[in-house]
């Protein structure tokens, strides 16, 4: 029983990771309409830039949670001008391919730098030891994440849909030419949207730094994963992003109770339920591409 | 005329090992069979498969697994292989065509790595991070240990596969799957069952790079995990982009080109992967024609020059 109860809190954490990519990918789909392959890149970038802000300016873990976020979201940013921007008129996959290739590149080129081992990363000395929580005693750390990246997902939500600016963004994304007939200028926010999608995964990079060892590979496997995720939730629906990233998550734990080697297959078994009971996803609505 | 790319093929083909090194020049066939597997759905269906590791590691491992066991004759194992890697293909196909363009890409995907977990999972049977390893190649009547002489015993079946791709292409079935390609609707309201194509096309496809995979377990002796990473899935997807999309001669010289770059950067395997991403960004945002058709286009263009002179 303390066991399940265990597992249940791990996969609130590990469904905080899914969340916030997904989430970045969601926001970025809706207004781009690029899938982008390099998230789980930026998500290792995030975790590498809290090391390294560590290591070599001693700068710890509060400022790098928006440091980080804000240095790479700005790179992106730059990398959207010069390279994701070319392809816009073209069929979605070639951007696709285009962020698999900066995959390839950002995450090879790290190994080149920091090889393979992984770095450990401390936990803020704040949030150290571990909280009683009915029977089992759970790390503070983790349940900051939880808690910590359930807020962020709520902000994001709010964000898009209550604020002006998520209005505008909303009304690009649907109805891209009629927005811009109102004198809207869509164009100004496609590049800070991708900023700010892909600065969300530099921060559950930065989250994840204290709990995974940094290494270059942390984002590869991550990033399959949420694929299957924003197929479950239906792609571009923020709230079935955060919902089928925290579902999946919580679900692959517990299923590891009866046999650890589900809990890398679950994910991938769920997006096979969903395509044949609703391939749109579980919040998807019409099928756009 | 039209004969002269197959003799030229051909000839290409048998003098490839004296040219390099053999097992270079059967990675290159086996790459390039696997390249056309996936240009077969993309350059005529239409469906990006980002996925195809799982074939061609489906077949890898049937057809190592089936020659350990069995000790048959190596093109049975392919064989089986193949068979095998069709066979999985109908239920992910079936799947995965539900959904289109993007969404497809993400779910082959999906698939693939949910194959690579179950085989490092279940170590009885693959060996896990081991792989199934000292996998025998026997042909009766020819020794075939020499890698060398693997190659050519292993050359028929690869035509034997490419030449059923330009088959599925020219064929009936090829011309409604390229109508499918062009515009869904219309085929379905010409009366085609537009799922059905789709899902014998995938089916076919992965029964392609069952075949090259399982050749290539056999050629190296060994079947690993890292048949079914999805970086190799990427990297047959940009053999076929970078030698042309829907041309299938076109993969074969993505397939040389990409792992005769690698070659030369064997000694730095994490350099390998940033030059492969580097190829990747140039040739989707600057040369989405692909090597093929401009390699056709300079021969037309040098032909018509020596005629007008």
């Amino acid at each position: 029983m303390e066991y399940v109860a265990l597992q249940l809190f791990n996969g609130l954490a590990n469904g905080s990771f899914y969340a916030l990519l997904s989430l970045g990918l969601a926001v970025i789909f809706g207004v781009l309409r690029v899938v982008n392959f390099a998230h789980g890149a930026f998500y290792m970038l995030g975790a590498f830039g809290a090391y390294l802000l560590l290591q070599d300016f001693g700068v710890g873990f509060w400022p790098a949670l928006a440091i980080a976020p804000l240095a790479i979201g700005l790179a992106a940013m730059g990398l959207e001008r010069l390279l994701i921007r070319r392809l816009y008129g073209l069929d979605p996959l070639y951007n696709f391919l285009l962020t698999f290739g900066l995959t390839l590149i950002i995450q090879d080129g790290m190994r080149l730098r920091f090889g393979l081992q992984g770095q450990p990363y401390p936990a803020p000395a704040e949030l150290g030891g571990s909280l009683s929580l009915g029977p089992v005693g759970y790390p503070v750390y983790r349940l900051f994440v939880i808690v910590f990246s359930l807020a962020v997902c709520v902000l994001v939500w709010y964000l898009i849909e209550r604020t002006r600016v998520g209005m505008v963004v909303r009304a690009s994304t649907e109805r891209p030419e009629l927005t811009r007939a109102l004198g809207i200028n869509v164009d100004r926010w496609v590049t800070p949207v991708f900023g700010f999608g892909v600065a969300l995964a530099a921060l559950g990079g930065v989250l994840a730094a204290p709990m995974r060892n940094v290494s270059p590979l942390m984002g590869s496997e991550l990033i399959i994963f949420t694929f299957a995720v924003v197929v479950i939730g239906g792609m571009g629906s923020i709230v079935g992003a955060v919902v089928a990233g925290f579902l999946v998550g919580i679900l692959a734990s517990l299923a590891a109770v009866f046999d650890p080697a589900l809990e890398n297959v679950l994910a991938f078994a769920l997006m096979a339920v969903v395509l044949l009971v609703r391939p749109a996803g579980l919040f998807g609505s019409v099928d756009r591409t | 005329m039209t004969l002269l790319p197959y003799a030229g093929g051909t000839l290409v083909a048998l003098v490839l090992p004296r040219l390099l090194y053999p097992v270079l020049a059967l990675d290159i066939l086996l790459w390039g069979l696997f390249a056309v597997s996936v240009d077969l759905l993309l350059g005529f269906g239409g469906l990006l498969s980002f996925g195809h590791a799982a074939f061609w590691g489906f077949g890898g491992y049937a057809g190592a697994i089936t020659a350990k066991a069995l000790g048959v004759p190596f093109p049975v194992a392919a064989v089986v292989g193949a068979v095998s890697a069709a066979a999985l293909a109908v239920p992910f196909g079936f799947l995965a065509i539900r959904r289109r363009g993007i969404y497809f890409a993400m779910v082959t995907l999906a698939f693939a790595q949910m194959l690579f977990y179950l085989a490092n999972e279940w170590r009885a049977l693959t060996g896990g991070e081991n792989g199934v390893q000292g996998v025998p190649r026997v042909l009766p009547g020819l020794s075939v240990g020499r890698s060398i002489d693997f190659y050519y015993a292993a050359l028929p079946l690869v035509i034997v596969g490419f030449a059923l791709a330009i088959r599925i292409v020219h064929s009936p079935f090829g011309h409604v799957l390229v109508a499918i390609r062009d515009n869904e609707a219309r085929a379905q309201a010409l009366g085609y069952h537009t799922w059905r194509y789709k899902l014998l096309a995938f089916a076919l496809s992965g029964g392609l790079a069952g075949l090259a995979g399982a050749l290539f377990a056999l050629g190296h002796g060994f079947a690993s995990l890292d048949l079914l990473h999805w970086t190799t899935s990427g990297t047959a997807v940009l053999m076929t982009i970078l030698g042309g999309i829907g041309t299938l001669w076109g993969s074969l010289v993505g397939a040389a080109v990409v792992l005769l770059v690698r070659d030369t950067l064997t000694n730095v395997p994490e350099a390998s992967g940033v030059v492969t991403g580097a190829i990747f960004v140039v040739i989707v945002l600057a040369f989405r024609r692909g090597l093929w058709p401009t390699l056709a286009d300079l021969i037309r263009l040098a032909r018509s020059r020596s005629l007008g002179s």
